[in-house]
């Protein structure tokens, strides 16, 4: 399982104006290469740069082996066929259909995750940045959000099925005849999912804040605006490239995760709705995701059908791989295509806008 | 020993009226009113002492500014006169632990008593580093433009939700062409009003800046070492910016350049370690100061 990169590695944003970028600092010549021969260093050295090469020469060819096997498997039994065919429980791998199903759970369920993640990230992390008052409070939101990013989601999933099987919570997911409340929802997976991705929109988003330089905010105050002018006006929109590449990154982790689909999101072969009303039904009822298709159809799983799982890997690895080149170009910050694609398209919705 | 040989940009101008302050070579020598009848006394500085925590970085000095006029603050680093600049229009209370003592008034009245967000429409700041917002160059003049609402609904946002709708650009066109030209810019980017601020060249940004603080039309404009971070083509630009701007706006402006000082500036008050040493007249003191240490800062001795 590929999982996308966590915690500081969130990327920066487009560089504002540095006051200190002058032109006038001389190129400095590159250390390290070119000025000895590697021969003249002592033993020691040339063993500990021979292990450093190595050790990234294998991780090269392990991320290259992943994608190699997963290409090859995955196109000799990809066929277009089974990105729209639902899935049915079927013996043989001939007759079990294909997995429109886990797909469009993958895309629900990454949606109403970010849709939790970014705005409450974003706005934790204006607060953290900005305000920091009462200072006590911050810190330990600071240390709440480092614990839930470090918590590995099989425990956030299950005490989110503790917290959603209360009857009080009933109506996020399905009731059983004997009055049980099952606890398994897409809303239930989606909420703990927002976990997930929460902390890399929050620490996306402090990083862009960091960088902006205090005399940008002191010019917008010297303007005669508040601070929340301020925020919403100049700091957020200066920021929209971090936002957006910390949601990506959170949207990476939450396609990637497969603790939560199984025991939140119950896992089951198609979506299954609860109650009438549509829309609704399927939110408060079941599914199950590409991960959670790839292990129940892994020989480590019930389906026993190594081929659908090695087709649906693929797609998975796909999805991620292209997530995380939306990432470094937003990054990079050089592509305005792609910042303006997702800049102002979650822009444009955002009440915050005056 | 006189000041460096420079020319003036601004060759004719009235001299300044003020009577000649008293040489008794004690130190902060001021006037205490307005003198002549051509300039009004727009803000008065009295008595001001600044504090970050107990560290204080500016002690007792008491400043006019005059309308119509540049009011130069000079000094090595550390003299003070940014902090001083910055608590004219309360941006000290920015910086958590900061404390002023003494009297600083606009029109007679306290700036403390007076809504901040309204005070810093009326004195107006320009930064070292040209900042403009990443937006439009129009929308960084609009941005100036448009008032914050205050707690509850004013006359103007009566309609409710709908009544919140921002001031668009057709009512505002004017005031930001207006705000443009006032800071000679508009001939330069009328045709690119829609492009991106950070897409002007460094001295573009810094008159985008002066052209943003200009918009709300304040009375006092603070000018915090504008020019440092330019090259001398756009200095000069921004020099003869501020002789013109002169007449509409009271100016206070820091700077390290004592040549720039002496371009720009109408009176000058010398600082050192956070007191006002001398204040005068430009040409008094750059041609004759009253104190050693004047003397000996603008000839280069120390700062």
């Amino acid at each position: 399982m590929i999982h996308t990169p966590m915690g500081p590695a969130a990327p920066s944003p487009r560089p504002l104006p540095s006051p200190t970028a002058s032109p006038s600092r001389p190129a400095r010549q590159s250390t390290g290469h070119g000025q000895d021969s590697i021969s003249s260093w002592p033993l020691m050295d040339r063993v500990g740069y021979l292990l450093c090469w190595a050790a990234g020469l294998l991780l090269c060819a392990l991320a290259a082996g992943i994608v190699l096997v997963m290409f090859v498997k995955g196109i000799s039994y990809l066929r277009p066929g089974l990105l729209l065919e639902h899935p049915s429980a079927s013996q043989s791998q001939s007759g079990s259909g294909g997995f429109l199903d886990p797909i469009e759970g993958t895309l629900l369920l990454t949606a109403i995750g970010i849709a939790l993640a970014a705005p409450i990230g974003v706005a934790v992390a204006v607060w953290l940045s900005e305000y920091r008052r009462p200072a006590a409070l911050a810190q330990a939101v600071e240390s709440g959000i480092e614990m839930i990013a470090g918590a590995p989601s099989v425990v956030l999933a299950f005490f989110g099925l503790l917290i959603f099987a209360r009857p009080s919570l009933a109506f996020l997911s399905q009731t059983s005849a004997g009055g049980a409340v099952y606890g398994r929802s897409f809303f239930a997976a989606g909420a703990m999912m927002s976990l997930l991705a929460l902390p890399l929109v929050v620490s996306a988003t402090r990083e862009g804040l960091a960088q902006i330089p205090a005399h940008m905010r002191e010019a917008s105050y010297a303007l005669g605006k508040t601070r929340a002018t301020t925020i919403r006006r100049v700091l957020l929109p200066s920021i929209r490239p971090s936002i957006a590449s910390g949601t990506t990154l959170g949207m990476g982790r939450i396609i990637g995760d497969t603790a939560i689909v199984v025991i939140l999101l119950g896992a089951s072969l198609h979506l299954e709705g609860a109650g009438g009303t549509p829309g609704l039904s399927t939110l408060r009822g079941t599914g199950s995701t590409l991960t959670s298709y790839v292990f129940e159809n892994s020989p480590a799983g019930e389906g026993n059908a190594p081929e659908k799982a090695y087709a649906a890997a693929f797609v998975l690895l796909m999805m991620v791989l292209a997530l995380n080149m939306v990432v470094t170009r937003l990054s990079s910050g050089k592509p305005r295509w792609l910042a303006g694609l997702t800049g102002p398209m979650l822009w444009r919705w955002m009440p915050w806008r005056d | 020993m006189g000041p460096p040989p420079v020319r003036r940009i601004v060759v004719e101008r009235e001299p300044t009226v003020v009577a000649p302050p008293p040489s008794n070579g004690r130190p902060a020598p001021l006037p205490d009113a307005p003198m002549g009848a051509k300039v009004t006394e727009r803000m008065r500085i009295e008595n001001v002492s600044l504090a970050y925590g107990d560290r204080w970085v500016v002690r007792d000095v008491t400043l006019p500014v005059r309308e119509g006029e540049v009011l130069a603050l000079i000094g090595a680093s550390g003299s003070g006169k940014t902090t001083l600049l910055r608590s004219l229009n309360r941006l000290t209370e920015v910086t958590a632990g900061a404390t002023r003592a003494g009297r600083v008034t606009l029109d007679g009245q306290e700036i403390s008593d007076l809504e901040v967000t309204a005070l810093r429409r009326r004195i107006s700041m320009v930064f070292q580093q040209p900042n403009p917002f990443p937006m439009s160059v129009f929308e960084n003049v609009a941005y100036a433009l448009r008032e914050e609402r205050r707690g509850g609904r004013d006359e103007e946002h009566r309609g409710g939700w709908r009544g919140r709708r921002r001031a668009g650009r057709k009512e505002l066109e004017p005031a930001v062409v207006e705000a443009l030209q006032r800071a000679g810019l508009y001939e330069e980017v009328k045709a690119d009003l829609n492009h991106p601020a950070l897409r002007l060249s460094g001295g573009q940004q810094q008159r985008l800046c002066i052209a943003r603080a200009l918009a709300a039309n304040p009375e006092v404009l603070l000018l915090d070492e504008p020019c440092s971070a330019l090259d001398p083509i756009s200095t000069a630009t921004i020099e003869q910016l501020i002789s013109r701007l002169r007449e509409s706006v009271a100016i206070v402006i820091v700077t390290h350049n004592l040549q720039q000082a002496f371009r720009v500036a109408d009176h000058v008050a010398f600082m050192h370690l956070g007191e006002l040493v001398e204040y005068g007249s430009s040409d008094q003191v750059f041609d004759n100061p009253r104190q050693q240490r004047t003397r000996e800062y603008i000839s280069g001795a120390f700062g």
